[in-house]
């Protein structure tokens, strides 16, 4: 008699009430962008500050540097996106299972398996057309990916294992598999002093975005994040994994299979990181070999916790980053700094951001509060 | 304080130049200098491979029309493409020299495609003249004679008999100076062996220690290695009090004990060639090679521990060496599986390619290639 209301319209119920509790705060999508800026701002002071005082450069000559290096030109541009693609894909890694709030940090796995599977199968569909040769390897480097990090969903959903240790653990092992592989049963004996698969073939290569020599990547990096933005704002799928990641014991009182949407959020984390891993191969390398695990997979947490997991936070945020790192190399020739420059300016903005996560609400929540409500105030 | 530092920085590197356009364009002078772009995989300072073309690079700077420009620690991606390219592009590189093996292909093949006018080359060996574009090239040394010569001064200090090799993986580079060093310290006693461990990578520093104290606990009295940076594996072995045999460059003041001798690159016997060569408007050779004879590698300067002994027998080596008479690699010679891979009669000097597919241990390496 007294039927439970649906869990998705009690769910819709519990975000209304969210909203309402956002709306109370005042002007949060300012607040979405001001503090970020604030955080930036922040971070590139105590970079110059750092520069002037224990390297000894005019940190306004190294920002004017930076600017050069990474936006400066339709060259620098190009070199930016470039960097930035890779790190678009991985970061939806940890940012699509982070909805769920999970911590995946084994991005770096996933691309390494992505882009094995993506040379294995195309060096086994040599001849198919390369079209059907290229999808092939797309699909493959993202179901690699995406079972592996659905292993580290899966385990922690079943078995209780902490999901940030084991994908982290589980991405040791992709890249001993990986090695394995590759100077193993799939070398190609002509590759001496570099184990590598076999070359895909050039045909099979996906080149570039016309007219530039920036690859596909970005482009799949940015219809990924749509995507996902639109699956996380518009459907019950996205629906039900916020309300699992707002709680999920409450969840899964109303009825959602959490462990479904666990393992969806991290199979789809995943595949988005093999796809990263297939467009080293396809569009960079040619063949697998330990170029793939360079760092874009770890690179890709911070950019995912930068963007605070939003899935079109996380374009901008990976150009940022990619420009940093296109930069980095005019600061070491023409200031002389250590390859290390740019890498301490990505932890302070990493701890800076992280830092400014507290500032959400305040002064202008506090300030909303006792507009609303001025009983709690 | 800031201030007055770069002034005198711009002042010495521009000239006249106005300070706005060095900001921009770097030291503008009347003469247009010959740019070399060096790019290295790992730190600069490693006491290995990269410092070893670090410090050639820093000898190039002192060349009068030569400015360098330098990035460290550029993985093996199109990373290094990008950085070929903003070298091109942005301080007017004409000569580049991307100096890690993986460099190669397909990226600096690539960049020379699309920077027709720029000459690369690569330190590894790779280039053929069928294959591959007339502005791009390959440089290498011999330097399993400087292990060989090594091997000879280890099989002197050695006590237990027991030689220790810490390598990244068994790739033919790897495995011929394994066994040049082996076959030096057998030409001392024929009983020595050498224990090889592979950590898998080419710096990974825990487990280069962790390999290292494993054969300090075995009894092994002398160790080198063929890994990025020998830092780690000849700190720990000093620290052991066991004997050292360097690698890439010179480690003596990281064992002063210890350190017997070293296997050096001497890069800048390459570098100076050729940029004096391209000041003239001659473009690098394609496929430049040498050993101790041309002087691409060195020995480093013995220890306090090497005996006279030691000394004297290595010395006579090197002499043949450096008169060509000496080769290393001459049958009969089995592996250590007991497989004979090069025949009672058979020898294969330096330059031959059949080296280059190296895929054993000689007899006497205790250790397995996969």
């Amino acid at each position: 008699m007294n039927d439970p209301l649906p869990p998705l319209r009690m769910a819709f119920l519990a975000k209304r009430e969210g909203q309402e509790r956002g709306l109370a705060k005042m002007g949060p999508a300012l607040e979405r962008i001001a503090i970020p800026v604030l955080a930036l701002l922040a971070s590139a002071v105590l970079f110059g500050l750092l520069l002037a005082i224990y390297a000894q450069v005019d940190p306004l000559e190294a920002f004017a540097l930076m600017y050069q290096g990474a936006f400066a030109s339709w060259f620098s541009w190009q070199n930016t996106l470039t960097r930035a693609a890779p790190l678009i894909l991985t970061a939806l890694c940890t940012a699509l299972p982070a909805r769920l709030g999970l911590i995946i940090i084994g991005n770096e796995g996933a691309l390494v398996l992505g882009g094995l599977a993506a040379a294995a199968t195309g060096i086994g569909l040599a001849g198919a057309p390369s079209l059907v040769v290229q999808l092939a390897m797309a699909v493959a480097a993202m179901i690699a990916g995406g079972i592996w990090i659905a292993l580290a969903g899966g385990l922690r959903q079943w078995r209780g294992v902490n999901e940030t240790i084991s994908s982290l653990l589980l991405a040791y092992i992709a890249i001993a598999l990986m090695n394995h592989f590759v100077e193993g049963p799939l070398r190609d004996p002509a590759s001496l002093n570099k184990p590598s698969t076999a070359h895909i073939g050039e045909a099979n290569m996906i080149g570039t975005l016309p007219g530039t020599d920036v690859h596909w990547g970005l482009v799949f990096g940015v219809v990924a994040c749509l995507f996902a933005y639109v699956v996380q704002r518009f459907t019950t799928w996205g629906f039900a994994m916020q309300v699992i990641g707002g709680n999920a014991k409450t969840a899964r009182m109303m009825g959602l299979d959490v462990g479904r949407y666990v393992l969806l959020a991290c199979a789809a984390g995943g595949a988005a990181a093999g796809l990263a891993g297939m467009v080293e191969v396809a569009a960079v390398h040619g063949r697998a070999n330990a170029s793939l695990a360079v760092g874009y997979g770890y690179a890709g947490i911070l950019v995912a916790f930068l963007a605070r997991h939003h899935p079109l936070a996380i374009v901008p945020v990976a150009i940022l980053l990619g420009g940093i790192s296109a930069s980095g190399g005019l600061l070491q020739r023409r200031l002389d700094l250590p390859d290390a420059a740019v890498v301490v300016l990505q932890g302070i903005i990493f701890v800076a951001i992280l830092a400014s996560e507290t500032l959400y609400g305040r002064p202008w929540g506090r300030l909303g509060a006792r507009l609303w409500k001025p009983k709690e105030g | 304080m800031v201030n007055k530092l770069n002034i005198g920085r711009r002042t010495l590197l521009g000239g006249a130049a106005g300070i706005a356009a060095l900001g921009l364009g770097g030291a503008a002078q009347a003469q247009k200098p010959l740019v070399v772009g060096f790019i290295y995989v790992g730190p600069r300072d490693d006491y290995g491979y990269n410092q070893a073309h670090a410090e050639a690079a820093a000898i190039l700077k002192k060349m009068p029309g030569v400015k360098v420009v330098e990035e460290e620690k550029v993985p093996e991606t199109i990373a290094v493409e990008k950085s070929m390219e903003s070298m091109i592009n942005l301080d007017g590189a004409t000569l580049v020299y991307p100096t890690s093996f993986g460099y190669f292909d397909p990226h600096m093949l690539k960049m020379a495609a699309k920077y027709p006018k720029i000459e690369f080359r690569h330190c590894g060996g790779l280039w053929s003249k069928d294959k591959h574009p007339m502005n791009t090239g390959s440089y290498f040394g011999y330097i399993d004679e400087c292990q060989y010569l090594s091997g000879i001064v280890a099989g002197h200090a050695t006590k237990s008999g027991k030689l220790g090799f810490v390598a990244a993986k068994p790739i033919p580079q790897v495995l011929r100076n394994i066994n040049a060093f082996t076959l030096g310290a057998k030409s001392v006693n024929p009983k020595i062996t050498t224990q090889a461990i592979f950590t898998g990578d080419w710096a990974l520093p825990v487990k280069e220690a962790e390999a290292t104290n494993s054969m300090i606990a075995q009894g092994i009295d002398v160790v080198t290695c063929h890994v990025d940076s020998p830092k780690v594996v000849i700190e720990t072995a000093e620290r052991a009090g066991i004997y050292t045999c360097g690698y890439h460059c010179n480690q003596s003041k990281l064992a002063p004990k210890g350190y017997l001798t070293g296997a050096e690159w001497n890069w800048e016997r390459v570098y100076t060639d050729m940029v004096e060569g391209m000041k003239k408007g001659q473009a690098p050779g394609n496929f430049v090679r040498g050993g101790l004879k041309e002087g691409f590698v060195r020995t480093s300067a013995y220890g306090p521990a090497v005996s006279d002994a030691a000394k004297a027998k290595a010395d006579a080596v090197k002499l043949e060496m450096l008169n060509g008479k000496f080769t290393i690699f001459q049958g009969p010679l089995k592996d250590n599986k007991g497989n004979t891979v090069i025949a009672a009669g058979a020898s294969h000097i330096q330059t031959d390619p059949v080296l280059e597919g190296m895929n054993y241990l000689v007899e006497g390496v205790i250790g397995a290639t996969s």
